[in-house]
């Protein structure tokens, strides 16, 4: 606690990186673009590691350092440049460099026929600081900082090929929809400085357990400030309602896909829940609705992905779908299975969409998966990376995905928040997962390659990738310059060397998390206890809500028998969905087209993501965009400042005018000017004398 | 009472000529008119004692600028006047403010006449020309010669004015 | 025996007439001819006044100096300027008249804005 790590340095090599990039780079070579990003984000890991290093294991007590002078002091509030280092953003900072730096490595061959290169590198080196800063903050208000940042990274990743129209339309829609999140997210840290004064972690939730609160029964104060910071979440984790902004978001390169919309970014939210869990803690209607939220997103993104053709959006709905699990695993107030399927997800997720982004590079740009098949033998290092990527997002073990699911299923069906109904819309949605995974594993590497199937169908994925798929993505166009072949082709080492090591994480990463009824101890949740875990619950009889919420604290007679059933139940539910890919996409593969002959539409409105991009559009942007013009626009822009500033014009030139003609060259009125200028002076000076 | 039937006599003879020379039409008559006035005008002067003003009127005033007027009147052979439409000013404001005017200045000269007391003839010596003289020629002797300055510049302007452009 | 105020009124109105000429009519000569209709409306006043202080010299305000006379002079300069300017004023009507052939001042307006 009291040596100094030097904890600033972490977030801030990044941005040097990004500044040099970003002012300089557009001279520099390729080589030394990379190489300067390269070098910040290795750097910058290091650090972070040596750092957990030094702390390990961590205490009951979190690490802080403080910039010596101030940042905002404002009367009796004041936020500091102030670093926090607890397990939990151990965890996240190991992650954020380390996967981060992984997908620098990728992006360094994906990118590398692309223009703008420096601009890309000067991007996410800039999204490294603004994650970093986030989670390493120690109050709120450094934590908004970084999150705003992200958004605003992500809003200028995303629209990086910004000539085009439907990129440039994602990064706004994408800041947009963030913000609608993060003025709820304000809100919240209003509440919390009017209650506590301050923002600093250690203030709010020391305060909070010296005041040993009880849970709030109905709609008080925590409630509230949970349920704003969990509005802030959605829209930064793309939760139900504000989860539109993610699909479109696949626009910007793959890599961006990966590292930010997968495997960081949008982990944001997550993290804030956990972070602040001893809000909701007091909050059990707002843990309820957490857990509502991200089952419903959890089943509704996976409908979703069912029906998609783009490779990438499949993986977006997959995305949302994981991020409803985390939701999920928040508002059943197990924080730590959160952390730990964010955890897993961001090594296997960045992978897969790692693998995509190379299946893509093979085949020259293509993204609609009904354009690809049989890939297995011509990319097969790809294959096995995905293969693996695959089984581990299907929760099938010993993989990584089914150790952080377990946890998280298991917390669902014994929670007061959540039970068996919950547990079973989430068995459900692992069904689909495995569905919709296997169904993109079969349809890409499986079967016949047929780069020129017909995409004709009027009522098929009627996304812009479908419409203009050749040489839509600027990626592609300048691969086929570049190669100037025809042919399928491995990716070059720089991009799978990545892979590979994602890889190995996405099988061994779960094992820091097997639970005891399988015979492991555990070990994540036991290093997230100290966090999880505020002191005074630890101390004394709890409230008969929070027993049941710690999951350290759940005595041992839980019968091993009943976990092993449920863990038996999600497994069946992923062979299952194995089975029915297997089924549709390679043993049968006209079965697709009859099954969605005959439920033409419910199919439709599934393809079409039950309309609610239009709906949106209807309810919120048409009516604001009919109000922003004629009201704001022409009433008050043109209407009321111009008229008064025309106005002024326009009254001097008219009284000009009627001054004018005064002057009218006219002698006989000169004349009576003079007269009636002198009969003025006379009167005046009678009425002088008379008085 | 024999002044003041004189005086209404020549005022009226005035008056008569003034609104004459508004309504005739042709120029000349209105030169004419003034003339007139300017006569009767010399009477009253008389009437006040002032023997030497009369005269100057009826010498340089009746004698020598009308006649100038009428000199250019006959030579420009200035017709009778046409309708012309003419500014809507004057007629608006200025008729009307100088009738209020004069109301005014009337209305003020008979209420308050019982303070100002009348005029006579005092002393036969009162308007005498040697008196004008030496008042002339000793108290306004500077303005006296600028004066003559003055004419000296009138009448050099108006050869230039009215040369003809050669 | 003649109050002050007819003369006075007399020279009020004969001074109104000429600003209505001097208003209405459209002659140029007319105008002029009204302008000294007005100066001899002004020099009526002034030799009326004349002999009125010349009688009522006690009438001034205390500590304020006069001489009656000065009336007449003054009325002397009026015409001797008055003189002047007729002559100047005709010789720019007689210029006038020869490049716009009117005498009708509505004519003489190019001036206007």
């Amino acid at each position: 606690m009291t040596k100094n790590l030097y904890l600033w340095v972490i977030p801030l090599l990044p941005l040097v990186g990004a500044a040099i990039n970003g002012l300089f780079g557009r001279r520099f070579k390729n080589a030394m673009v990379s190489a300067v990003a390269l070098l910040f984000t290795a750097v910058s890991f290091g650090w972070a590691a040596w750092a957990v290093y030094s702390v390990w294991p961590g205490g009951a007590t979190a690490h802080i350092e403080t910039l010596p002078f101030p940042w905002i002091t404002a009367g009796s509030f004041s936020a500091p440049f102030g670093f926090y280092l607890d397990q939990l953003s151990m965890i996240m900072v190991l992650v954020v460099t380390g996967v981060g730096f992984l997908i620098h490595i990728y992006s360094v061959g994906y990118m590398s026929h692309e223009g703008g290169y420096y601009r890309f590198f000067a991007y996410l080196n800039l999204f490294m600081f603004f994650m970093l800063t986030l989670v390493l903050a120690n109050n709120y208000l450094l934590m908004f900082v970084g999150w705003e940042g992200v958004g605003l990274a992500s809003y200028l990743l995303i629209g990086f090929y910004f000539l085009k129209d439907s990129a440039a339309n994602a990064g706004k829609k994408a800041f947009i929809v963030n913000r609608i999140g993060d003025f709820a997210f304000l809100i919240g840290m209003f509440l919390l400085i009017q209650h506590f004064g301050s923002l600093n972690y250690d203030t709010v939730f020391g305060k909070i357990a010296e005041a040993h609160f009880s849970p709030e029964v109905g709609w008080g104060f925590f409630t509230i400030t949970a349920l704003c910071l969990m509005f802030g979440a959605t829209g930064k984790s793309a939760q139900v309602p504000l989860y539109v902004w993610l699909p479109d978001a696949m626009e910007g390169p793959t890599p961006v896909s990966a590292l930010i919309h997968a495997a960081t970014m949008v982990t944001a939210g997550i993290y804030m829940i956990a972070r602040s869990h001893a809000i909701f803690n007091l909050a059990p209607h707002a843990l309820e609705i957490v857990a509502i939220i991200g089952c419903l997103t959890a089943i509704f993104a996976a409908t979703m992905g069912l029906a998609q053709t783009d490779i990438k959006r499949v993986l977006a709905y997959s995305t949302v779908s994981q991020l409803g699990y985390m939701f999920l695993a928040c508002g059943v107030a197990a924080y730590a299975a959160g952390i730990f399927h964010l955890m897993t997800h961001a090594f296997f997720k960045a992978l897969l969409f790692l693998g995509a982004g190379s299946v893509i590079h093979a085949v020259g740009g293509e993204q609609d998966m009904r354009r690809m098949g049989g890939l297995r033998t011509k990319i097969p290092v790809t294959f096995w990376v995905v293969t693996i990527a695959t089984i581990a997002i299907a929760g099938i073990p010993p993989f990584a995905g089914f150790f952080s699911k377990d946890q998280i299923l298991g917390a669902v069906f014994h929670s007061p928040y959540g039970g068996p109904v919950i547990w079973a819309v989430g068995v459900i949605t692992a069904g689909l997962t495995s569905f919709y995974m296997f169904r993109l594993w079969f349809m890409t590497f499986f079967g016949e390659y047929k780069p020129d199937a017909d995409l004709g169908d009027a009522h098929l994925a009627p996304t812009a990738h479908a419409a203009s798929a050749h040489g839509a993505d600027a990626h592609g166009s300048g691969h086929d310059d570049g190669h100037g072949h025809g042919g399928v082709h491995e990716s070059p080492w720089v991009m799978l060397a990545p892979l590979v090591i994602l890889a190995v994480l996405s099988v061994a990463g779960g094992w820091v998390g097997i639970p005891e009824f399988i015979g492991g101890n555990n070990k994540i949740e036991h290093f997230l206890a100290p966090v999880m875990e505020s002191p005074a619950v630890a101390g004394e009889q709890p409230a008969p809500a929070m027993k049941v919420l710690d999951p350290i604290s759940r005595p041992e007679e839980k019968p091993t028998n009943e976990e092993l059933l449920l863990a038996g139940t999600s497994v069946a539910a992923a062979i299952f969905g194995f089975f029915f890919a297997w089924l549709l996409y390679y043993k049968k593969p006209e079965l697709p087209d009859r099954i969605t002959s005959k439920i033409h539409g419910i199919y439709t409105m599934v393809l079409h993501k039950y309309y609610v991009d239009e709906g949106y559009g209807a309810i919120f942007v048409k009516p604001l965009l009919a109000l922003s013009t004629v009201v704001f626009w022409r009433g008050v822009d043109q209407g009321v400042i111009d008229g008064l500033v025309n106005g002024a014009g326009a009254t001097s030139k008219g009284i000009g005018n009627e001054l004018r003609r005064m002057q009218s060259g006219n002698i006989r009125s000169y004349a009576a000017w003079v007269a009636i200028g002198g009969a003025a002076v006379l009167a005046y000076m009678i009425w002088l004398g008379v008085k | 009472m024999v002044h003041q039937v004189l005086f209404i006599v020549f005022g009226l003879i005035c008056v008569a000529g003034a609104i004459n020379l508004l309504l005739q039409r042709h120029p000349i008559n209105s030169a004419l008119s003034l003339v007139v006035v300017m006569a009767s005008l010399a009477l009253i002067y008389l009437l006040l004692g002032a023997e030497f003003v009369a005269a100057i009127q009826v010498i340089v005033y009746a004698g020598a600028i009308m006649v100038l007027f009428v000199f250019v009147i006959m030579l420009l052979n200035a017709g009778e006047e046409e309708r012309t439409r003419g500014s809507r000013v004057a007629l608006i404001l200025g008729v009307p403010g100088v009738i209020i005017l004069a109301a005014t200045v009337g209305w003020l000269l008979v209420t308050g006449s019982g303070q100002l007391g009348s005029v006579t003839i005092a002393s036969s010596d009162f308007g005498e020309t040697h008196a004008i003289a030496r008042l002339l020629f000793k108290d306004f002797l500077l303005p006296f010669e600028i004066t003559s300055v003055l004419i000296l510049i009138a009448i050099m302007g108006a050869v230039v004015l009215g040369k003809r452009e050669s | 025996m003649v109050p002050l105020s007819w003369y006075l009124i007399l020279s009020a109105v004969l001074f109104c007439l000429g600003v209505f000429g001097f208003l209405l009519k459209r002659n140029i000569i007319t105008i002029f001819m009204s302008i000294e209709l007005m100066l001899n409306a002004v020099n009526l006043s002034f030799v009326a006044f004349a002999n009125y202080w010349n009688t009522h010299l006690d009438k001034l305000p205390s500590g304020a100096q006069m001489v009656p006379l000065s009336g007449h002079v003054f009325v002397f300069f009026v015409m001797v300027v008055a003189a002047a300017e007729a002559a100047v004023g005709l010789a720019i009507i007689i210029s006038v008249f020869r490049t716009r052939e009117t005498l009708n001042v509505d004519r003489v307006n190019l001036l206007k804005l």
